[in-house]
């Protein structure tokens, strides 16, 4: 199959990639780019363990080619921490024991990531809505929604920005 | 060294610490490694043909245009594996299975040819293109009339076998026939029992589903004769064990590596078609092969649970006490028999359903049967089938409460096994170690003022324009978790025990390995915190490692509520072990006898003599440097340790729901969790847990259901159909606990991580019927879903239309 040539920013770095235009940009992070952190959960955008972050929106990877994202800035759980520190999202997961398995995370993190921007303060219930496209099989949740509220008070304490 | 007991207890973070995971650090940085994250030079990717149909001959297969697609390498079907006696494999419960369809389908969605190619996405063409001619034959999808004379003779295979691996088989569809207790003695009590309840119910064929799905990454190496499969397997050492037999390789030559896993809860117990198939296509082509199901595939051919048509029968007196239980079962295990169980027990420990009640004579029976499901029954969640037998006395203790119209924890508090009667032997033969119901009971009823929640139910009831029925469930369950004692549990002849060997090295570091495998359960932070405490390390400097059968010792893995029970007690032990021989080498350095040296968190001191000691580090340096004469250097053990019994989790779980009347909808207003795990060794991981179970709990009873039409169409196998409950709809969960230790465990611990599923299923049904109670309904069945409970108000008269 003929191949297409596409650029997109990838956690920061601009690259420029030949990719069959079928590919999802799920597997085009995956097996192009190695980046094996965004995972694949249904196959059919239901529990967003493939969640990545596309110019500013939460975006499930597995229901849009690469192709699509020519020109994007995509960002995904490898580009959360920088310069070797932990982002106050990840640091929150850890300390409130938000992850089990570890098979959803990084897609929560991400959609934590921008929900955070979309509402720096959010109550319980604004969390619950906000990430209800995020499953989770072994956590019950709670400690998830203990995390996002962690990282909102230190990113608010900090006054740091959510986006790194 | 002027650290005080308490800093120096708090730097080891031993048992009892909520330390933080050592896992997290790669999860949360993307750098996990599962088995699609695998990738090996050469590799190639294999998917599957399935079959539209549930039962039907196979007329022919082409597999002309599949091959003609470029990048396709290879297509497979059962006459390729025939000359490698591999179209059929041996199942975990005594019966076979096809590998890929030999002449016949038995289901929807089973395996019927492989497709290999060189990515994911030609292999997912070339499987389109597949031609298979298929002739439908009629299918049977309810285990009853599966039984009836006339029904279609489903598996023709086995014809003319009227013995099974468990006894007597009484029709073609009929698998096996299981019993446990003494059927005269329960008849007898039915007979001259004063008080009587009967009751049906269906506990529906659910899926574990975990959020990844199964898969593996399959190398075989022709020059040096290894094989290497990376895995989603619960349990690594048994499938290298099983695929050794299967493909004549020594085991020493087969590598099975379970890495990361996303979860398992019951699914990655069995071997799979899928592992089978991409083995042999690795050994036949020579290069490595990926398969990765999809979550269609997961959800409609991998081991799934349940699926038990029970019926119970209760004696009790006019005061409430039960004289007697009788059980009968009809299970419905699909196609082939592929249970994930301890060998000799085709249902599970299902005949824990005594409970925590004391109860003279009890008798169960279970009947297995085969149907064009998918086949399974795994323990979703649960150790073997306790989550039936839990949810089968509760269910029966509630139904006993109503007709005698008592209060459902009066009559569960009169019928408790009492605390001063453990070790308590069960009717059906198990003996339970140790518990102390009475105490968790009270403790609930005050947490969350039993009395207080009745007395605002009462006014609801009398209050005909309350827009809301309120219901408050109960249960007070015991599982038995912990397989097993080898005497009676193993898996294809290998025994049940579980297996640990620790290395300290000079430095006073050490690394676990163990027979278990994590699936997010924590092994590593858990693990290292009951080395830390029997041998005075730091758990920071003990690595533990899992998963590699190359280089972990053989254990059967984690299913069943396990891994604390019996691979925890391993370390225990193997960590007693290597105190031993440090306390002859401390005794050589301070030069006085092994008598003289008492242990205190960290070191051994000289009796009476504080300042003279030495430290767990400085004997782990001297037993590599200078140890006593005649004596190994190192300071290594291992322990394979074999349970001498079961433990005996227990837990009481109270429920408020409310239904509105003018939709049918539920609301669990709270729901409250005492568990007693025995010894906890990690609050934090084991609160995680809870709340992990108790949320697939609320899944299962509110809204789970693989529901089949007459033509066995699985009705719902994508998540958009299947309910996985999302942070939406997820009750919050409160937690509390006793501790009540195992006396048998050397730690005293009994595990946890399933506690919460099994217990809670009971309390969600426990908490809907109650709010029908006054209206005289004493049964629902699941899933409580919107519209069931709907119909239900409407049935009752109470719905607001």
């Amino acid at each position: 199959m003929s191949k297409q040539l596409i650029s997109m920013s990838v956690n920061g770095k601009k690259l420029e990639q030949a990719v069959e235009p079928r590919t999802l940009l799920v597997h085009f992070l995956r097996e192009q780019l190695n980046l094996t952190g965004t995972h694949i959960g249904c196959d059919t955008s239901h529990c967003g363990a493939c969640t990545v972050d596309v110019d500013g929106k939460s975006l499930k990877a597995c229901t849009i080619l690469a192709v699509q994202c020519h020109g994007s800035e995509v960002m995904t759980v490898e580009g959360l921490a920088q310069g070797g520190a932990l982002h106050a999202i990840q640091d929150a997961f850890y300390k409130e024991h938000g992850l089990q398995c570890g098979f959803c995370t990084p897609g929560m993190m991400i959609r934590a990531y921008r929900l955070l921007q979309e509402n720096p303060n959010p109550s319980e219930d604004e969390i619950r809505i906000g990430m209800s496209g995020n499953l989770c099989r072994c956590t019950g949740y709670q400690n998830i929604i203990k995390a996002v509220q962690h990282a909102a008070k230190t990113l608010s304490a900090s006054g740091l920005k959510v986006a790194a | 060294m002027n650290a005080s007991i308490t800093e120096r207890q708090a730097a080891l973070m031993g048992m009892g610490d909520s330390r933080l995971r050592k896992e997290d650090a790669r999860f949360i940085q993307g750098k996990g490694n599962y088995v699609d994250d695998i990738k090996m030079p050469g590799m190639l990717h294999m998917a599957i043909v399935r079959s539209p149909f549930a039962h039907a001959r196979i007329k022919g297969i082409n597999k002309a245009k599949a091959l003609a697609i470029p990048g396709v390498l290879a297509v497979l079907t059962a006459d390729d594996l025939k000359p490698l006696k591999l179209h059929w494999m041996p199942t975990l419960a005594g019966d076979v299975q096809a590998v890929l369809a030999d002449a016949k389908v038995h289901f929807q969605m089973q395996e019927v040819a492989v497709v290999i190619a060189e990515d994911r996405y030609i292999a997912d063409d070339a499987v389109q293109a597949v031609e298979v001619e298929y002739e439908e034959l009629p299918a049977v999808v309810d285990p009853h009339k599966a039984l009836l004379p006339e029904a279609p003779v489903l598996r023709e295979d086995l014809a003319g076998k009227s013995e099974g691996a468990h006894g007597k088989r009484y029709h073609p569809n009929h698998i096996f026939t299981w019993e446990a207790g003494d059927q005269a003695a329960a008849d007898a009590a039915l007979a001259k029992a004063e008080v009587k309840v009967e009751q049906k119910m269906f506990y529906p064929r659910v899926h574990p589903c975990p959020l990844e799905t199964c898969g593996c990454v399959a190398s075989f190496d022709p020059i040096r004769g290894e094989l290497t499969t990376y895995m989603t397997s619960q349990a690594p050492h048994v499938v290298r064990t099983v695929v050794s037999m299967l493909s004549g390789i020594p085991e020493s030559k087969v590598r099975i590596i379970s890495p990361d896993i996303g979860g398992g809860f019951g699914n990655k117990v069995p071997i799979y078609p899928g592992y089978v198939c991409a083995i042999v296509a690795s050994i036949v082509l020579g290069r490595p092969v990926k398969w990765v199901e999809d979550r269609i595939e997961n959800i409609s051919s991998t081991g799934f649970a349940r699926d038990y048509h029970m019926s119970g029968e209760l004696a009790a007196t006019k005061d409430g006490k039960i004289t007697g239980l009788k059980v009968n079962v009809i299970a419905d295990h699909g196609a082939f028999d592929s249970c994930a169980d301890p060998s000799k027990f085709p249902a599970g420990m299902f005949h824990i359903c005594t409970g925590s009640y004391a109860i003279p004579s009890a008798y169960c029976r279970v009947d297995g049967v085969y149907t064009n499901k998918a086949p399974g029954g795994v323990a979703y969640r649960c150790s073997f089938r306790v989550t039936e037998a839990v949810y089968l006395i509760e269910r029966m203790v509630d139904v006993l409460a109503q007709k005698l119209n008592l209060d459902k924890a009066e009559i569960r508090a009169r019928n408790f096994i009492r605390k001063e009667q453990f070790p308590y032997k069960s009717a059906l033969g198990f003996e339970y170690d140790s518990g102390d119901y009475h105490t968790a009971l009270k403790k609930v009823l005050d947490a969350v003022d039993y009395k207080g929640l009745r007395a605002e139910q009462a006014a609801k009831r009398a209050d005909p324009k309350s827009p809301t029925l309120m219901g408050i469930g109960l249960v007070s369950f015991t599982e038995v978790v912990g397989a097993g004692p080898s005497k009676i549990c193993d898996i294809l002849g290998v025994g049940m025990f579980d297996s640990c060997e620790i290395r300290v090295h000079p430095t006073g570091s050490a690394i676990a390995r163990m027979g278990t495998i994590s699936q997010g359960q924590g092994h590593q932070t858990t693990y290292a915190q009951i080395i830390a405490t029997e041998l005075g390390l730091p758990s920071e400097v003990i690595q533990v490692e899992e998963g590699d059968t190359s280089t972990a010792p053989y254990g059967l893995g984690t299913y069943g509520s396990r891994s604390t029970p019996v691979a925890g007690a391993a370390i225990a032990m193997a960590s007693r072990k290597i105190h031993a021989k440090a306390k002859k080498i401390a005794a050589h350095l301070l030069e006085v006898s092994e008598n003289d040296l008492d242990w205190e968190i960290d070191r051994f001191k000289v009796k009476g003599n504080d300042a003279k000691f030495k430290t767990m580090k400085d004997v782990a340096w001297a037993a590599y440097h200078q140890p006593p004469a005649g004596m190994e250097p190192g300071l290594e053990a291992v322990h394979y340790y074999d349970p001498p019994n079961f433990t005996f989790p227990f837990g009481i779980y109270l429920c408020v729901v409310d239904i509105s009347k003018a939709t049918g909808e539920t609301a669990i207003r709270r729901f409250y969790a005492l568990d007693d795990c025995g010894t906890r060794i990690n609050p934090m991981i084991i609160e995680g847990q809870i709340h992990g179970g108790l949320t697939e709990g609320f899944a299962v009873a509110m809204g789970q259901l693989l529901s089949f039409d007459e033509q066995g169409n699985i009705q719902g196998n994508t998540l958009m159909d299947y309910f996985l409950p999302t942070m939406v709809e997820t009750p919050r969960w409160e937690t509390d606990h006793t501790v009540t230790p195992s006396p048998h465990h050397p730690i005293g611990a009994k595990g946890v991580a399933e506690s919460p599923h099994v217990g809670s299923i009971p309390t969600f049904t426990s908490a809907v019927v109650d709010a029908f109670a006054h209206l005289g309904v004493t049964h629902m069945e699941m899933p409580h879903t919107s519209a069931r409970v709907w119909k239900q108000l409407q049935a009752s008269g109470v719905a607001c239309e």
